[in-house]
Order: structure tokens, then sequence, then C-alpha cells
């Protein structure tokens, strides 16, 4: 699904690395978590695989492609197997919950018949059914995640990313969202969720990516957020 | 692709961006109205050469008696050099295509035609107006093979060239011209600049749209045809206003105003409009097409 060969990312007003020589694997199905402080390479690991930035060294694979001889016409086509949630939702604040999901296939060239179909079965995937025409701001923090997670997952994405997506979101919230980010995965798409959240990491006891300072300083199958010295 | 969705964008975008799509409207109309005047102007100074041209002759004036250029010493041109001249124009054939002799007294009826309502059509008398040899060339622009034959040769006076005549008031026209191309070309430029500046503020008024069209994987086609298609739109809209002024120009300044009062030449016809109105819808469209294409490069990058 995503394999990193010792990439190095270094920004060009950086002398500090943001990613340094990182080597590893994420398989298919997979539920991973991404931990570690602030500036830690998180959010640039993510840049990294859906092709926003490119390796300053080392190579990228995501879904079979090394990203480094992908050409620029067929990055659309790669992110369109790419879910991505944020901790800020990125919802259209004029369009109702239908038309923000239906959006994301409107925009590849969906027809009209599919859209009206598959909506409305994301929707309720979300448990979002009965609130289709309501606006992003009569919606909870929750909700207005569930609405993102149904856009980034309408078009049944082989992956979901997922960056801090219960950031802004209170405790028993965010719960939900994870059980929400659970199912999915069980459905076969693979999920990256880079988190501060100890407490879902410590729950859900999945696969544990830490990062600090752009090295891999912890990879460990069923792990916990903390680090036990 | 989706039509209905790209057309309901385009037709957001416009709506949202009122002040600027009629701004945009505004300066390319104007601008490509003075292109459109100035491409008229060249279609006229055309029509007014190919008219003019092909009635402009060289008048090589012979001797009269009294006549004081130094070729002319010699007093009144004799036979013999008129026939030698008649010989060497003769000569010049095929640049030369019709040599005609006007006599002293033809001269004289003409020119007592010319001037019957003026008292000077009496005070002249046959003997003072020279004879001449009136000579249409084959290609007007070669007056000067002639010129240079026959100026200076005793028994001529002079050589006249009536297009020089001409010549300075197409040059004044072609002047006018010049500068309405000059104002065209600066308000071009205010144009390309005014719709990338206009693209520029759309991308970012519409900065999360387009940023969650990335992320789901929508082309760049899809992302940036609605920007494109609504500066072509109102690049448009000028470019045919642009053509119903210079359509107006046509109907009234030229036809209803210039072309009664001036009945002595010929003026473009619409053969003209027709030939520039899809100059300047192309040069409109294309410009800020181009010009919004480059601008959403940048600023819509994958």
């Amino acid at each position: 699904m995503i394999l990193f060969d010792t990439v190095t990312k270094l920004y060009a007003s950086q002398t500090h690395p943001a990613l340094e020589e990182v080597s590893l694997e994420i398989e298919k199905g997979e539920f991973v978590f991404l931990v570690g402080p602030s500036g830690s390479g998180k959010s640039t690991f993510l840049r990294l695989v859906l092709r926003e930035e490119r390796p300053t060294s080392g190579n990228v694979w995501v879904l079979g492609k090394d990203l480094s001889r992908l050409s620029n016409w067929k990055i659309p086509t790669l992110r369109r197997e790419i879910g991505t949630v944020f901790q800020d939702f990125r919802l259209l604040p004029n369009k109702s919950v239908f038309e923000n999901v239906a959006f994301a296939l409107e925009v590849i060239g969906k027809p009209k018949a599919l859209i009206k179909k598959v909506v409305p079965e994301v929707l309720e995937v979300v448990g979002l059914e009965g609130k289709e025409h309501r606006r992003p701001d009569e919606l909870s923090g929750g909700e207005q995640q569930r609405v993102a997670i149904a856009r980034a997952f309408v078009n049944r994405p082989k992956m979901l990313i997922a960056d801090e997506p219960t950031g802004n979101l209170d405790p028993g919230t965010s719960v939900g969202i994870m059980k929400l980010l659970d199912r999915i995965n069980r459905m076969g798409t693979t999920v990256v969720m880079s988190t501060h959240d100890a407490q879902i990491v410590d729950q859900m006891r999945r696969r544990v990516i830490e990062l600090e300072n752009g090295h891999v300083v912890r990879d460990q199958s069923r792990g916990v957020y903390g680090y036990v010295r | 692709m989706r039509a209905e969705f790209v057309a309901s964008e385009v037709g957001n975008g416009l709506r949202r961006n009122l002040t600027m799509t009629l701004a945009v409207i505004i300066t390319v109309a104007v601008s490509l109205s003075l292109f459109g005047v100035s491409l008229l102007v060249r279609a006229q100074v055309d029509t007014m050469k190919d008219f003019w041209y092909d009635k402009v002759e060289v008048s090589i004036f012979l001797c009269a008696k009294g006549s004081d250029t130094p070729s002319c010493a010699g007093g009144a041109v004799t036979a013999g050099q008129r026939d030698q001249i008649e010989a060497d124009l003769e000569s010049l054939r095929p640049l030369v295509q019709d040599i005609y002799y006007e006599s002293q007294a033809e001269a004289f009826v003409r020119f007592q035609e010319q001037f019957s309502s003026s008292p000077i059509a009496d005070s002249v008398n046959e003997s003072a107006l020279p004879e001449s040899f009136r000579v249409k060339l084959a290609d007007p622009t070669q007056y000067d093979v002639v010129a240079s034959a026959f100026s200076g040769r005793p028994g001529i006076e002079q050589v006249n060239d009536q297009r020089q005549v001409l010549d300075k008031f197409f040059q004044l026209l072609g002047g006018l011209q010049a500068i309405a191309l000059i104002i065209a070309v600066v308000m071009l430029v205010v144009t390309v600049l005014l719709v990338a500046n206009t693209m520029r503020v759309a991308a970012f008024s519409r900065r999360r749209e387009t940023s969650i069209m990335r992320l789901v994987g929508a082309s760049n086609l899809y992302i940036q045809l609605p920007f494109l298609l609504e500066a072509a739109v109102s690049a448009g809209i000028g470019a045919i206003l642009a053509v119903g002024g210079l359509v107006l120009a046509k109907s009234v300044i030229i036809d209803q105003v210039l072309a009664p009062s001036f009945q002595f030449t010929s003026f473009v016809g619409w053969d003209a409009v027709v030939g520039i109105a899809p100059i300047l819808i192309l040069v409109g469209i294309g410009l800020s097409g181009i010009a919004a294409f480059l601008t959403l490069r940048k600023y819509l990058r994958v």
C-alpha cells in the first residue's frame, strides 16, 4: 500500500530535514496510527503519500506506483484512490450535507444517477441519514467530521488518510469518529491516521508508528501512545 | 465531463465576481473597438489606394514658350525632342502601360473646363500652357524609373507624380491608424493584466472548492475549465460589443456621414467589417484565455 524507502524531505527554507531516511511499509488493510509531537514529520509524511510534496531523496511507493515516476497528469487518478480527512473538516459552507458529499463525485465527472444512488448509501454508513439537507453550520463538530469522512469515502478509496481527525472534537465525539474509521477499515480500506490523542491510541490497540525529529523512533503493532521507557 | 456542472460553476463564478466581470467586459470592448478601428482605417487606406492608384499617372510636361527651368533654356520643345521622348517612353514598356499625348490645344480646353467659373480662365492663352505626355504605369510604385530617365532632359520642364500627393494623404491616414493601433495595444495589455488579476481573485475566493477538488482527484482540466470559460465568456461578450461598435461605425459614421460628403472617393465596404469581426473575437477570447491559463497555472497547481 505505502512503501517509504530511505525517504528524506528537506524543505527549502529549513536546515533540518522534516523527515530523514525514513523506511517503512504499510500493508493493505492495516490501521496505522502516526504519532509524535508537533513538527515531528507526521504531516510531511502524509503530504508525501498524497504527492503534495516530493521527497528530497529516496522513493515513495503508494498503491503500487513509484510516485517519483508518476507524471503530473496522473496525480488526480492516484488521489481518487485515497480519501482524505482533516482536523478542520474542510466542508463547503454554502452547500448542504448531500451537496458536499456529491461535490466529490461531480468534480471527477461521475454521472448524476450514480451520485443519487451512492451518496445516501455513504451517508447511512457514517450515520447521517435524515440530515442530507442541513448546512455544515447547522451540524455539531462530530457530525461535520462525519460529512467529511463520507466525502472521503464516497468514491470507495483503497486508502483513507486522516490528519488529526479528532483534533477539534471532544472525547465523547471522538470515540464515535474512531468507531466509524474502524468500521471503514473493516470494510477493507487501509487507514492511516495521525493523532495526538493518547487515549484513542491506547484504546484501539493498532499499529503505532512514532516519529520524532523526522525519524521513526518506534514502530509497534498493537501499540499504545506513550513510550514506556 | 459533466457540462451541466461546469456551466453552473461558470455562471456562479461570473455572478459572484460581478464587478470584475464587468470590468473585463468593458476593457475588452474598448480595446477591441480601438483595435477594430485601426484595422478598419487600414482597410480604408487599402481601398483608397486601389481606387486612386488606378487613376494616377505620371505627367511629363514639355517646355512651352517662356518656361524658365534650366532644361528649357532652348525655348519651346522641338518636334524632334518630342518624338525622341515618345520613342523613349515606348521603350520603357511594359512598365509603361499607356502613353497619352496632350497637346497645347487640348490642355487649353481642359484648363478652360477646370476653371470655367474663375476669371483665371480668361487670362491664359493657349501658348502659355505646356503640352505633356500622360503616362500610366503598370506598377505605380516604379515612378522613380520614369523620373530619373526624363527629368532634367532638354525640352522637358517637369516630371510630376500624382501619387506623391496622394501618398502624403495616405501617410496622414497611416499615422492615425498607427495611433489607434498603439492605444489598442496598450489597452489590450491592460486587458491582459486585468484578466490575470481577475483570475487571481477568483482562484483565491474559491480556494476552498479548488483545494477539495484537488484532494478528491479532480483533473486539472476540471478544476481550471470553469475559470477559463469565465474569462472566455466575459471576453467574448466584450468582443461582441466591440463588433457592434464597429458595425455602428460603418453604418453611421462611414455610410451616413463620410460617404455622402466625400463622393470623389470610395469607402470600405461591409466585407472589411465582416473580415475584421472574427479577428476581434478571436483576439479577445484568445488573449484573455491565455492570460487566464497562465495565471491559473500559478494559482491552481496540482
